[in-house]
């Protein structure tokens, strides 16, 4: 059996609440192409941005961003392969980048992401919403709209595991030690 | 230590790339699969990623490259690697203590990884041995053995086109002996278990122990290509040529170059391939060669992504280290 009992929330009522937060960055009065850029960062975070732009701007354009190539901590863990590369829209200089993940936990990821967006060109704005801030920040990054905040014990880490369905668990990192 | 393992480490990750033989197919695949996430690279604004950031490559090129060595070093920059590109002249140096001395004087100035061509074969196996631990070592072509990335970027080539090696019948063409690059790609297209490599040549440019790498040998180019899905041209290495193996350029063309017809023999939509550069007019038509179905040009794009994906694995490699 992997992971203690804790009552979290479901993941489609956090999307929600994204969803409501963010709704307001995408005026209707504005067309797609002047509209924000919402990338999900590979993988969990993809999935929620992919649910958050069905739900509120389906016609824009969606990004994926695989950030192995530019992790601080590339040459202790390696790469992944099997991780989709990056596809990012043309053009992104001087718009409004939602940028999605699921856990925001040492701040390192979304520094990573960060970098490999402004390879991409020159966003105006890069607006970061999370699903679950589990805290514990080892850089100063915060991010601007978050679902749900949660205190987890030390040794402990949470997960999403999709896309379908869509669902949290947390484990203990001993689950790992076989 | 034999020069099989040499290239893994304890772990058995890829540590240096000196040869195909001795590599499995695990290892094959992730090339691959890594080089397809980079070809994006290419597309962007800035056309780098920091994995090799701090790091410093040295290209020893004992031998003339035009395309291996420019796409290496584009590959580096791209992997935001610094770089030092040397030609040594060749007919000062000798292999034993001088090459040593070189390794040693190079080592002195901090290079991670060094991307080495030589005209003898086992050269990058020698340097592999001298380095440092924690130093790594690419084969860029040595002798008549190895040229394991051009190998990998020919295997990207073929599975961009088509997809799922054991359905596929390949016609490696032309200079089999002195082809490193013929042995390279008979290895790894036996890795991933090729349903039938066809080595075409004249009887005398076949190496002896070529039915011994499990291929079907035709020495009539007609015949050979019948119902091939992809055709692997060779250049004729005149320069290797010590002795008068064949009767003249033109005698080979007539015999072994490939021309339309010729190529209409294979499956209508079967792919053409030569690793450059190429003689026109001597192993190839000039028609054939820029024709639609040659993807040559592309295969030189794809070498960027490929040489990327070697660099990458083998800096990475560290990861999944179950020490401390």
């Amino acid at each position: 059996m992997h992971g203690n009992y804790v009552a979290l929330p479901s993941v489609e009522t956090l999307i929600d609440k994204l969803t409501q937060a963010l709704k307001p960055y995408f005026p209707s009065n504005l067309p797609p192409a002047e509209q924000p850029v919402i990338i999900g960062i590979e993988t969990g975070g993809y999935w929620i941005a992919n649910a958050i732009h069905q739900a509120i701007a389906p016609e824009t354009d969606l990004g994926r961003l695989n950030i192995t190539f530019y992790r601080d901590d590339f040459t202790k863990i390696g790469l992944h392969p099997t991780v989709k590369p990056s596809i990012l829209p043309t053009g992104i200089d001087g718009k409004t980048v939602i940028l999605v993940d699921d856990v925001l936990y040492s701040g390192r990821t979304i520094r990573a992401a960060m970098n490999e967006i402004f390879d991409y060109g020159r966003p105006q704005q890069i607006i970061l919403a999370i699903l679950i801030d589990r805290g514990e920040r080892e850089i100063p990054i915060q991010a601007d709209i978050v679902a749900e905040t949660i205190q987890l014990d030390p040794g402990n880490h949470i997960k999403l595991d999709g896309p379908n369905p869509l669902q949290l668990t947390i484990k203990s990192n001993l689950d790992n030690v076989s | 230590m034999s020069a099989k393992n040499l290239q893994l480490d304890e772990n058995g990750k890829l540590q240096h790339f000196l040869s195909i033989e001795g590599l499995n197919q695990q290892i094959i695949t992730e090339i691959l699969d890594t080089a397809e996430s980079f070809t994006s690279v290419a597309d962007r604004v800035i056309k780098k990623v920091p994995i090799l950031r701090g790091k410093t490559v040295a290209n020893l090129f004992f031998e003339p490259s035009t395309r291996t060595r420019s796409t290496f070093e584009l590959a580096e920059q791209r992997l935001s690697a610094d770089i030092l590109s040397l030609n040594v002249d060749t007919s000062a140096t000798t292999k034993g203590e001088s090459l040593l001395d070189t390794i040693h004087n190079l080592e002195a100035m901090q290079i991670d990884m060094f991307v080495i061509r030589h005209k003898d074969s086992g050269s990058a196996h020698f340097f592999a041995q001298h380095v440092r631990p924690g130093v790594s070592v690419l084969n860029a072509g040595d002798g008549q053995h190895e040229h394991p990335t051009q190998a990998m970027l020919d295997l990207y080539t073929i599975r961009h086109h088509k997809q799922d090696f054991t359905r596929l019948k390949i016609a490696i063409v032309g200079d089999i002996m002195h082809s490193r690059v013929a042995r390279s790609q008979i290895h790894a297209l036996n890795l991933l278990n090729t349903a039938e490599v066809r080595v075409i040549a004249p009887k005398t440019l076949l190496p002896v122990d070529t039915e011994s790498l499990g291929v079907q040998l035709y020495d009539d180019l007609e015949r050979g290509l019948r119902d091939v899905d992809v055709v692997i041209m060779l250049r004729l290495q005149k320069e290797r040529m010590s002795s008068a193996l064949l009767p003249s350029e033109n005698e080979y063309f007539n015999q072994f170059g490939l021309t339309q017809e010729r190529l209409d023999r294979a499956n209508p939509d079967a792919i053409v391939m030569h690793p450059g550069p190429a003689n026109r007019g001597v192993e190839i038509e000039s028609s054939v060669m820029d024709g639609n179905q040659s993807v040559i040009l592309q295969q030189v794009g794809f070498g960027i992504s490929v040489r990327m994906a070697v660099m990458s694995i083998i800096v990475g490699r560290t990861g999944l280290q179950v020490s401390e």
